[in-house]
């Protein structure tokens, strides 16, 4: 669906894409994780077709983006980081002149319409100027713009920061459904770790360059460690086991290096794991194991 | 064609929902109006009596006319251009707030948008200029009316013909601009200078030699002549029916640039239509010719 070879882009002396190679498969879930500023919105802008690249190569489905962007731009839905939608008009108002940018007009239009405002619980909202819609409201409308030409590719720039917990539940069901039903490829640029370890695939990328890649449990795998937390159990014995461990709420948690590893200690120590979970590391210990960074809300610590 | 006709009432809709930008537009030739008539009325009244001979005394209601005809052709050739400045600043939001982005992001091409923007533009600078000239009808209506039909009809052409052009004048401008401030920056500008240099605040002749000859070069002098010509046509045929001498009313629309010349030689009324629409055509080329540079040079 998307193939990246050697992707640059400089502003001045800053590169903020580097040599960067990816491939998503059609009908995938693609995360792109990075701290703002890693080069993730320069690279979607150049997928779109709004920001010139210095170099490399970029095709979609099967397209040159530079021989056949007109092409490339009728295959492709955004949804942007911020709405660009027009806050004077209504929400049908901006549909219409919307969907009137990929030929979709009169009837094709309204079914199409009605359709999405049925998918997105937006049926009340489309007399309502832009401008007087919550933020989660405005959010769902941006999807239904990046939908309405029935996309095979739908970039998604970080959708849901600022959004409350209820309608990011909600707009990921619906992304989620059409994945789903229609076989679309999903592109995602995010800070949150629980989006990105939701993907099919996770591309970390740190100062313009793609640092790791896989699937999030191959990257746990990897690059971070499972932990063991033991319940009901005297610390002397915990430390006897001579593994890393840390005290947490009524417990002791054990950093172990891989499942295997835990398995064989749970059946070597049994008499100890009367009481006890076992996690995989999460994408945050990926991120810091590969970027040396944490991620909070997109911003790097 | 679906998506421009599309686009089209997309801005012209965002245009009249946005007060603040229809009324700075509605309010321009107002102002204009209400200045000229308490503070130049009387200007241009004594300028054209103590240019007469003596011994000829004109009946006040022509002398209303002549000054209302000028009052009139100064106000619609400066809002033509102004109100399409204040009009044109869709294209300048658009950018400054991002929305442009949702609109490239599509297959539509750069000439299709960049027409949406013009001809909305168009439409709304046409509408509010055609309100000018039905105020300032009544004006002259009430001070002293000489226009035959076929007057009005082409003073109604020049407008359309000078909105065209202003229209792809602010157009050319504003397709470099990013901000609010720059937009109002250049708009405060072009109000205060283009009057001058048109010939719309004073006429061409009385300024200097070397400024007389720039000025020619530039098209907004034959929109303001074409305007002159068509407000002060009944006004030139009453003069001509009371027998006043043709040097006499020569002397007038030269040195109101009824009459101008291009290097000792006259340019006629269809030399000044050709100026204007060959300069308008220009203008439409070199904003569509950015547009498409602009927009379709980002993937290469």
């Amino acid at each position: 669906m998307i193939k990246i070879e050697h992707l640059s882009k400089s502003f001045g002396e800053v590169r903020a894409v580097d040599d960067l190679s990816f491939a998503v498969r059609e009908g995938e879930f693609f995360a792109f994780l990075g701290v703002n500023g890693a080069g993730k919105s320069t690279t979607i802008n150049i997928l779109c077709g709004q920001l010139k690249k210095d170099g490399g190569t970029v095709q979609i489905c099967g397209h040159d983006l530079d021989a056949a962007e007109s092409a490339v731009k009728s295959l492709i839905g955004v949804v942007f980081q911020k709405s660009h939608l027009d806050r004077a008009l209504t929400v049908r108002e901006n549909l219409r002149s919307r969907a009137a940018l990929y030929g979709i007009f009169g009837e094709e239009f309204e079914a199409r319409l009605k359709k999405l405002a049925s998918l997105l619980d937006f049926e009340r909202l489309l007399k309502r100027t832009v401008g007087k819609l919550s933020g989660g409201e405005r959010r769902r409308i941006d999807i239904a713009r990046a939908l309405l030409h029935r996309p095979r590719l739908l970039i998604l720039d970080e959708p849901t920061t600022g959004l409350d917990p209820q309608t990011r539940r909600l707009l990921w069901n619906v992304i989620d459904g059409l994945r789903k039903k229609e076989g679309m490829t999903v592109l995602l640029t995010t800070h949150y770790m629980e989006e990105a370890a939701d993907a099919d695939r996770v591309l970390v990328i740190d100062g313009g360059r793609a640092v790791a890649s896989g699937t999030p449990h191959d990257l746990k795998s990897t690059y971070s460690c499972d932990y063991i937390t033991l319940y009901g159990i005297e610390e002397e014995v915990v430390a006897s086991l001579g593994i890393p461990y840390n005290a947490v709420n009524g417990g002791f948690r054990l950093s172990i290096e891989s499942t295997k590893a835990a398995t064989d200690l749970i059946l070597a120590h049994s008499a100890l794991f009367a009481d006890y979970e076992i996690v995989k590391g999460k994408m945050d210990d990926v991120f810091l194991a590969v970027t040396g960074k944490r991620l909070s809300g997109g911003e790097e610590k | 064609m679906m998506t421009l006709r599309t686009l089209i009432g997309r801005n012209t809709r965002l245009f009249f929902k946005d007060k603040g930008m229809f009324f700075t537009a509605l309010i321009t030739p107002m102002i204009l109006l209400v200045l000229y008539a308490t503070f130049l009325g009387n200007v241009f009244r004594d300028a054209f009596l103590s240019g007469l001979p003596e011994d000829i005394i004109l009946p006040e209601k022509l002398v209303g006319g002549f000054v209302g005809g000028q009052l009139i052709s100064s106000i619609l050739a400066v809002s033509c251009v102004t109100v399409a400045f204040c009009s044109n600043l869709l294209v300048v939001q658009d950018k400054a707030n991002g929305t442009i982005h949702d609109l490239t992001v599509s297959p539509v091409s750069p000439t299709t948008l960049a027409l949406s923007y013009y001809i909305s533009t168009f439409v709304t600078t046409l509408l509010i200029c055609l309100a000018a000239a039905l105020l300032c009808f009544i004006y002259v209506g009430f001070i002293g009316w000489y226009l035959s039909a076929a007057d009005v009809l082409l003073l109604l052409l020049d407008v359309v013909l000078m909105s065209l052009f202003g229209t792809a004048f602010s157009s050319a401008v504003n397709f470099f601009l990013s901000s609010q401030g720059q937009m109002s920056a250049v708009g405060s500008i072009v109000s205060s200078c283009y009057g001058f240099i048109c010939g719309a605040y004073m006429p061409i002749s009385q300024f200097s030699e070397g400024l007389q000859r720039v000025i020619m070069f530039l098209p907004g002098t034959y929109g303001t002549s074409l305007f002159r010509n068509h407000a002060l046509g009944g006004v030139f045929r009453e003069m001509e029916a009371l027998h006043l001498p043709a040097e006499c009313i020569d002397g007038v629309k030269r040195s109101i640039d009824a009459s101008i010349f291009f290097f000792e030689r006259e340019v006629s009324l269809g030399t000044m239509y050709l100026v204007i629409t060959g300069v308008t055509l220009l203008l439409i080329g070199i904003y569509i010719a950015l547009h498409t540079r602009r927009y379709k040079k980002t993937s290469k």
